[in-house]
């Protein structure tokens, strides 16, 4: 039995921190024995000086942190060259605190932010040579409704050699932000960080707030949460799948998984006022728990849904003309996926076994247990099987809690904590849709926030979806786009 | 041909027929202020509220700022404020969002005569994200979805800004976005107007203060439209643009 959890407290009066020279020297060895990256980040720690935490898990989710003095502009030999999956870290940082990676490859604004705002026409594009090239620049703003960011696809015909990704339209200053009120009132600011995942947010989130004040949920707060968090998963799935059909112009996938999203979100909606889960969670426990009659509600629901989603799915995996789309294009491999970092659904669509509800199951999925899913083709053909069948895990974990006749679900259970530890650091991750959302949380002397970082799986991913393009049709990107459906905000922040 | 057929038969009739008299179950939307009495010296609503969406003395709460978390509910020592599934929020009028015991909705939205005979039969939208968590920007896209159907009274979201009429604006307006924002309006075709959606748009509220947010575009196009929430419901927009166009449900 794996009994790590998602979530580690410490002190930080004992993380002694090291030179920074030493602390991507530790990285590296951790790296090498197979680890990877959580988060890698520095913060202010007065005039010029900056305060670098890593941290990093292995496969059996146990975290290690570790910690290290620097300067605003000090230089260190970059870990991407050797590990890839460092390079997004190492670029914020860079961007972030000015810490500066030797011999990075690719050492490019992540999001534009601070001094770079408004700069966007500077972005460093990599530019492809040859008599019969050609660029095709898309975005900011896209053809249907969906948030902003610029893509550059270098081609030689119809054929995608190179695709830039560049982000940071959405730059919203959201760190910045969570240090402006007081900690214990971060709720509705973390459920509109990634608007899609609010669920995912608020929980990370919650479950920091209460390890840093020393105060425990119940099982069956975890249980609330758990359903929440799945109905947020097979809502978002719902949408991608959408998306996916409409792509390929497959207009009764497009029409039918729209109308199922719609029953998934209003159940929500029936349980916490908002079809995006918006309020359910605080800090302390739920706003709302399930009645018994909303229990029923809910199981009814999903019971009417699971037989039509299963039809739909049957009719949209059994076309030739949908196979034909999807089958063998946007390809990344297991050893590039893994080599990248890539994390959540679309690592998993690889064959990468990564997903921190099995990783790190904590209490509630170490009782109730979530399988991993994977698949092995990693193209737009496996991440489009992969949606289906995590919905269909969802739903299973989903009425297997409902049913579970030993939770007392009925009450809104919420115990607001009162302070934070002092001087204390919380690594906090949730699975969401995407994949792990990450928050790091360090309290000073007095309680209150030093630093708030937040990371979303999608920071990772969008990498992944350039090098899925390598080698592709330019009039493939749609759904190879959707098929990653990443965020845009959650990289901007 | 079988599957599709019974996929199709699943699928059965899903559009709301009247969405101005649709009943959302559940949904946290007009905020009600009551009429009782304040405790004196009580701040503990204003306390609550993550976007100072409320004002005391009397007790009034602004839409534009308002993000229905209902946060304030819980902690109000007189139970004066409430929730309910109201969802009629809309206004052609950013001061006429704020709502009092006295004054407990926004006005009826006025049918613009301009904007009837112009748009009534055929309005063309481009939505831009500026900022947008895809909270927004999802429930935009649910409008054209089986169950709001807005394409049903000759409104369609498009791909070019060339062929709106009119700018769905969502999120806070980011300093990197507003370039882009502006260039997209310019691309549009005169006569043209901007609706606000969600309360990033409206007044900025969940990320006031963010040195990385910018909105004087705001302040050179008001909107015609402002639809409050976080993010709004559909009905919200499918009833105020209805009301605004004079459009029979």
């Amino acid at each position: 039995m794996n009994f790590s959890q998602p979530l580690l407290v410490l002190q930080t009066s004992g993380i002694a921190p090291t030179s920074l020279q030493e602390l991507v020297r530790a990285c590296a060895d951790r790296l090498s024995a197979g680890d990877r990256i959580l988060a890698f980040y520095g913060r202010p720690n007065g005039g010029d000086r900056v305060l670098v935490t890593a941290a990093l898990t292995d496969s059996s989710g146990h975290i290690s942190v570790f910690r290290a003095h620097a300067e605003r502009g000090e230089q260190y030999p970059s870990l991407t060259p050797q590990h890839p999956g460092a390079q997004m870290f190492e670029r914020e940082l860079w961007e972030q605190m000015d810490v500066v990676p030797t011999d990075h490859p690719w050492l490019k604004p992540v999001r534009f932010e601070g001094h770079r705002q408004q700069r966007m026409t500077d972005y460093p594009f990599f530019s492809v040579r040859g008599q019969e090239v050609h660029e095709v620049g898309v975005g900011p703003i896209h053809a249907s409704v969906i948030e902003p960011g610029h893509f550059r696809f270098m081609c030689l015909g119809e054929e995608v050699h190179h695709l830039e990704i560049q982000l940071g339209y959405q730059h919203r200053g959201v760190e910045a932000q969570l240090l402006r009120r007081p900690p214990l009132s971060l709720t509705s600011t973390l459920e509109s960080v990634v608007g899609d995942s609010s669920i995912a947010y608020a929980w990370a989130y919650c479950a920091a707030m209460e390890a840093l004040s020393i105060s425990a949920v119940s099982v069956e707060v975890d249980a609330v949460r758990g359903v929440a968090l799945e109905m947020e998963r097979v809502a978002m799935h719902l949408a991608s799948l959408t998306g996916l059909a409409t792509d390929i112009a497959f207009l009764q996938g497009g029409a039918t998984y729209g109308r199922l999203r719609t029953a998934i979100i209003n159940a929500s909606m029936r349980a916490c006022g908002s079809r995006f889960g918006r309020g359910w969670l605080r800090p302390g426990g739920v706003r709302f728990g399930l009645p018994d009659e909303l229990r029923q509600d809910l199981l009814a629901t999903l019971a009417a849904f699971a037989a039509d989603f299963a039809e739909i799915n049957d009719l949209m995996l059994s076309a030739r003309s949908v196979r034909a789309r999807f089958e063998g294009v946007g390809v990344v491999s297991k050893l590039d996926a893994t080599a990248l970092g890539l994390v959540g659904l679309v690592a998993r669509a690889s064959g990468v076994s990564v997903d921190t509800r099995t990783s790190m199951p904590g209490r509630l999925y170490g009782t109730h247990s979530m399988p991993l899913v994977t698949e092995t083709t990693g193209d737009c053909w496996a991440r489009l099987k992969l949606r289906m069948r995590e919905i269909d895990e969802s739903v299973r974990w989903i009425r297997h809690i409902l049913n579970e006749s030993g939770l007392d679900l009925r009450a809104g259970m919420l115990r607001q904590p009162e302070r934070l530890q002092p001087d204390a650091l919380c690594v906090s991750v949730r699975e969401g849709c995407r994949g792990e959302v990450v928050q790091v949380v360090e309290t000073g002397g007095d309680g209150r926030l030093l630093h708030y970082k937040v990371q979303d799986p999608s920071f990772q991913n969008w990498f992944g979806l350039a090098l899925a393009l390598r080698n592709n049709e330019i009039s493939d990107f749609p759904i190879c786009n959707k098929s990653f459906d990443l965020s845009y905000c959650g990289n901007d922040l | 041909m079988l599957k599709s057929i019974a996929v199709r038969i699943s699928q059965g009739t899903q559009y709301i027929p009247d969405p101005r008299t649709a009943t959302p179950v559940g949904f946290r939307g007009k905020p009600v202020i009551g009429a009782t009495a304040c405790e004196t010296g009580c701040s503990a609503c204003t306390a609550a509220c993550p976007t100072q969406a409320i004002a005391l003395e009397p007790v009034r709460i602004d839409l534009g700022r308002c993000v229905m978390c209902g946060d304030c509910e819980p902690v109000c020592p007189s139970a004066k404020l409430s929730f309910t599934n109201d969802f009629k929020l809309a206004s052609t009028n950013r001061s006429a969002l704020v709502v009092s015991e006295s004054r407990p909705a926004p006005d009826p939205i006025q049918v613009s005569a301009e904007l009837r005979k112009r748009f009534g039969r055929s309005l063309k939208l481009r939505s831009v994200s500026a900022g947008g968590c895809n909270a927004c920007e999802l429930e935009i896209n649910a409008l054209s979805n089986v169950n709001f159907d807005l394409g049903r009274y000759g409104i369609d979201i498009v791909a070019s800004p060339r062929h709106a009429d009119g700018l769905v604006l969502s999120g806070p307006i980011t300093r990197n976005m507003a370039a882009a924002l502006q260039e997209c309006w310019s691309a549009m075709p005169e006569p043209k107007f901007v609706i606000a959606v969600g309360a990033c748009a409206i007044s900025g509220s969940p990320f006031e203060g963010s040195s990385a947010i910018e909105r004087s575009f705001l302040d050179r196009f008001a909107p015609s439209l402002y639809i409050p929430g976080c993010p709004p419901h559909p009905l919200t927009f499918v009833c105020g643009i209805l009301d605004l166009l004079g459009i029979p449900g």
